[in-house]
């Protein structure tokens, strides 16, 4: 019998398996009454500064527990322990995103009954995190002023899949090239009506009204 | 490191694919990724050419489709493909503008031998 050739349709998003976990993470997010966050940004633009002041502001109000990514030490896991929340680290030994995986093992280490809000901090990189779904209720991009206004040209993708985005640093304005406006229109091309808190987790300007946003975020989902 | 997870998936797809459809060998595969999505073709074939030994892809060929970023200017109805730095309507300079293409990331089709 000769060989044939054939060519099969297929047509599958490349990182179906991991949107697929993706989809239970979230299922048991939901089971357990938990609002869930995705924080993505480069390194240093303030992950953990905005999780530090998430934690102070709500502590007295939620249960909060932070799940940390990153690729060594657990120096950020530490700092959102010693705000106040519940916090595990995932070293993901040099993979440069996390991903619904990781996720779910990391859900299994945590006391899903004891968590009214979850942060997941992932690894800093502004390419990666942005394909690779979590499960996470929203997905939260943290630009930062010194890393410029071109940002939004060059890293489009990341951009593309968030549901807010966080502009922080804006102390440093006055002191650095970055044109609002500019920044703004390539967000508003990519993401149109992106939800956009600018804010100093330095000076806490501009922090209440994420503040605000988050807990009425927790009350819709628990409604 | 990114583009070895996605190689891994794009493997495991290619293999379900064609063993539901009595393959024995993967000969091509045809990707259709969108100049949004951030993968480097080279660092894929470079993975693939590791992860694919001793199976029945070993020595198939990825052919990448790139489909360049397309914008619909929803204020003067121009389409375009945005330069480098830029995203706003060359034409009117809007903003108020629909992506229309560039987010592909699919695997969309194999040759197989059965």
């Amino acid at each position: 019998m000769s060989n044939q050739n054939r060519r099969i349709s297929i047509i599958e998003n490349i990182l179906s398996a991991n949107d697929r976990l993706a989809g239970e993470n979230q299922s048991r997010l939901d089971a357990a009454g938990i609002f869930s966050l995705n924080l993505m940004a480069s390194p240093g633009a303030g992950k953990t500064s905005l999780i530090e002041r998430t934690i102070e502001s709500l502590t007295n109000h939620f249960r909060l527990a932070v799940i940390d990514g990153d690729i060594a030490t657990s120096i950020d896991a530490d700092r959102a322990a010693a705000a106040g929340a519940t916090s595990i680290q995932i070293n993901t030994g040099g993979e440069c995103h996390l991903d619904a995986v990781m996720l779910h093992t990391a859900l299994a280490q945590l006391n899903l009954e004891d968590i009214d809000i979850l942060l997941v901090e992932n690894v800093g990189n502004l390419i990666c995190p942005a394909n690779f779904k979590l499960g996470t209720h929203y997905n939260i991009l943290i630009a930062s002023v010194p890393e410029g206004d071109d940002k939004p040209y060059k890293y489009p993708g990341i951009y593309r899949g968030v549901d807010v985005l966080i502009i922080n640093k804006t102390d440093l304005l006055p002191y650095v090239d970055f044109d609002m406006q500019y920044f703004q229109q390539g967000v508003e091309i990519l993401n149109p009506g992106l939800v956009t808190f600018p804010l100093s987790c330095r000076t806490g300007e501009g922090v209440s009204a994420w503040i605000e946003w988050v807990k009425q975020k927790v009350k819709e989902i628990n409604e | 490191m990114h583009e070895l997870s996605v190689t891994e998936n794009i493997l495991e797809i290619a293999l379900r694919h064609a063993n539901n459809n009595g393959g024995k060998r993967i000969k091509n595969l045809y990707l259709v990724i969108g100049q949004l999505s951030t993968i480097v073709d080279e660092s894929v074939q470079f993975y693939w050419d590791i992860i694919s030994k001793e199976t029945i892809a070993e020595g198939a060929r990825l052919h990448f489709n790139r489909i360049p970023a397309e914008m619909l200017c929803l204020d003067c109805n121009q389409r375009y493909n945005p330069p480098a730095g830029q995203l706003a309507c060359p034409s009117c300079g809007g903003a108020h503008v629909q992506v229309t293409a560039g987010d592909e990331f699919q695997l969309e089709a194999i040759d197989i031998e059965t």
